[in-house]
């Protein structure tokens, strides 16, 4: 019987199969960043052993980081001590540290790929969720707890069990203004917020082939957003091309046999996988959340329903009175205050690219406040390259230095308590803005459009 | 990491669906470098106002309610992989978790700081919730070894499943870096046979 893309890579990297089925698992590559690893190190000091493979790791600071004047010291003093411990920690164990004023910092999940140092059919994990994001390149690459991360430190391996597979085919084509951000909140709105749990999916299908390494990235991204363990997509032209010449990429003969090994990395036709869905693209419309988990995504032409379905109905109340929502109403038309571009779902190159050509010549609302936060100093270069920076500003929005920003209330940047925020990153949950904020995921386009008009528009009517 | 055996208990009822773990601990709580103190934060946004004022509707300042039983609604643990939830849950004093449903990197992370979650059925849940109401002092009756949770006031009682290898380091107290340290050489020829 033939191997799916997942047992490919998975099989390639076991050291050992324990008792009850348990296997130790090789990890080529280790992300950290500031919040995670702290306690990771300390375990090591307490046991009193080193970092095994101190070359396999990279840091970086994200979570923490302002993004005004990251010249400055960090205002916020636990923030501060956080990030110093990182490079306290790096420098005593031996490890890279892409950290504030480098370079290359920026969110984990936006340098490891733009640096070369994803790359297809390896292990990756970090301390962080969203390391799913780095599936899009035919990578077996999920999150872990500070205990593993402990662990990979310590031995360069991690001890699992094995997940199941699920793949999900998405087929058709995509119609204008609906974007790789609204495939991924689409399919979550089928499959529920905990849809994916136990498994490990591969996205396939026309849909996925035909998106960008960065559109794939943004579905990886949100794998976990339905209680997946990671979600991978399988190499192919697009994936060498993108890898291609990158720093830490292999480079010359070392590439072309890198290659003939990636080409390796599909699905067989009679591989099995434990669950399957197929979606169509024309099904998919720009979505929105209207609650507090990604599962709860409509279209953007759609109501809220009157119940809460399979998310139970409690539970479903009780995030439309958080969101200051009514049931079988319309966001379509709802004012906005607060619009945020970024994050490691939607804040590379691309997105920059595709916001400044909507925005170009246009005013934000009087009534919004809305940021661009690129995903890593070297998308920033990038953009004040290519004069995005400025278009961004003559538009009326801040453009701001790398980092997590408004992702996750852990930094200066907040959304306030009872305000709307449309928002390309990927969590809804109640306070993840700040404290009482109130979240609405949605693609990059749909953010710009609604920074524009002051409140929630359908983007398919302006381009 | 602490041992578990045989817990005892009663009950803290939290019936609510998918509780992510930035409710567990708020993002704004993670900026901690050591383990300790994590508890004081626990559900810290459902349990205190703006001000620190304790918010008086919520279980955890209901002192009827005690125990280091938590009983929660289905797939607890969502979102997040922060490890800091299982810290906080811990540091307060819990030692079990029931729900129906678990979010997987929550649950390695519980099993991975001495805390045992435990998976029933709907209708065991059910049961459980419903004997609390009753009697909010009921008691469950928890044996790893035999992998049984007991409703004492009902004598409802089920088994779960746990992964041999897990049981075993809870019951001993042991981690997986033991384990892995002790695989060392293994993983050196594995190193060296990779091409890739
Ligand atoms: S951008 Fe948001 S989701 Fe991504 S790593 Fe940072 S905090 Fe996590």
């Amino acid at each position: 019987m033939g191997k799916t893309l997942f047992d490919k890579v998975w099989d390639a990297h076991v050291v050992d199969t324990v008792d009850g089925g348990r296997e130790v698992l090789y990890i080529d590559k280790h992300l950290i960043h500031e919040v995670t690893s702290p306690q990771a190190f300390q375990g090591l000091r307490d046991r009193g052993i080193k970092v095994a493979r101190p070359e396999r790791t990279v840091a970086t600071a994200d979570h923490n980081v302002p993004t005004e004047n990251q010249h400055l010291p960090i205002r916020e003093e636990l923030s501060r001590i956080q990030v110093q411990k990182l490079v306290d920690n790096c420098e005593e164990f031996g490890v890279t540290l892409y950290g504030l004023g480098h370079p290359y910092q920026g969110i984990v999940h936006v340098i490891g790929p733009e640096l070369g140092i994803t790359q297809p059919g390896m292990t990756m994990v970090c301390g962080d969720s969203h390391t799913s994001t780095h599936g899009a390149f035919g990578t077996i690459a999920f999150g872990i707890g500070t205990s593993q991360v402990e662990q990979v430190l310590a031995t360069q391996c991690l001890l699992l069990t094995r997940p199941k597979r699920m793949r999900i085919r998405v087929e058709g084509e995509l119609s204008k203004g609906v974007l790789a951000k609204d495939v991924i909140l689409y399919i979550i709105s089928q499959l529920t917020a905990a849809g994916g749990t136990g498994y490990f999916i591969e996205y396939a299908g026309s849909v996925i082939r035909s998106l960008s390494m960065e559109g794939r990235m943004t579905v990886c991204n949100m794998s976990i957003e339905m209680g997946a363990r990671g979600g991978m997509i399988a190499p192919d032209e697009t994936t060498f091309e993108y890898v291609k010449g990158r720093e830490f990429a292999p480079q010359g003969e070392d590439y072309d046999k890198a290659v003939a090994y990636w080409k390796t990395l599909y699905t067989d036709e009679d591989a099995v996988f434990d669950k399957e869905y197929v979606y169509h693209a024309e099904d998919i419309e720009p979505m929105l959340t209207y609650g507090t988990n990604p599962g709860m995504g409509i279209p953007v032409s759609g109501e809220i329903p009157q119940t809460g379905g399979q998310q139970g109905d409690a539970s479903f109340r009780k995030a439309l009175s958080y969101m200051g929502l009514d049931a079988g109403s319309k966001l379509e038309g709802h004012p906005v205050n607060h619009v945020f571009i970024g994050s490691c779902t939607n804040s590379r190159i691309e997105d920059l690219r595709l916001v400044a050509k909507f925005v170009n010549g246009k005013k934000v609302a009087s009534n919004v406040s809305a940021m661009v936060v690129p995903g890593s100093q070297q998308v920033r270069k990038q953009a004040v390259q290519e004069g995005l920076d400025k278009v961004l500003r003559d538009a009326g929005f801040d453009f701001r230095e790398a980092g997590c920003s408004a992702c996750l209330g852990m930094n200066e940047d907040k959304v306030p308590a009872g305000q709307y925020c449309v928002s390309t990153s990927n969590r809804n949950f109640e306070g993840r803005q700040g404290p009482g904020a109130r979240t609405i995921l949605a693609s990059p386009l749909m953010a710009a459009a609604t920074a524009i008009e002051g409140k929630i528009v359908d983007v398919r009517e302006y381009i | 990491m602490e041992k578990i055996e045989i817990i005892d208990s009663s009950c803290i009822p939290l019936p609510i669906e998918d509780v992510d773990t930035d409710q567990i601990i708020p993002a704004r709580f993670l900026k901690a470098t050591t383990k300790e103190n994590f508890g004081d934060n626990l559900f810290r946004d459902w349990r205190y106002n703006s001000d620190d004022s304790p918010k008086e509707d919520f279980v955890l300042n209901n002192p009827t309610y005690s125990g280091v039983v938590l009983v929660a609604g289905k797939n607890f643990g969502c979102g997040s992989s922060r490890e800091h939830a299982a810290w906080a849950l811990e540091d307060f004093g819990i030692k079990v978790v029931v729900s129906s449903f678990f979010a997987d990197i929550f649950k390695g992370n519980a099993l991975n700081n001495g805390i045992l979650p435990i998976t029933v059925s709907d209708a065991f849940l059910d049961k459980l919730f419903r004997a609390i109401e009753k009697d909010p002092k009921a008691r469950v009756h928890v044996s790893l070894p035999d992998q049984t949770i007991k409703i004492l006031d009902t004598s409802d009682s089920e088994t779960f499943d746990i992964d041999p290898y897990k049981k075993m380091c809870l019951l001993n107290g042991y981690d997986d870096i033991d384990y892995l340290l002790s695989k060392k050489d293994q993983i050196n020829e594995f190193e060296e046979t990779r091409t890739y």
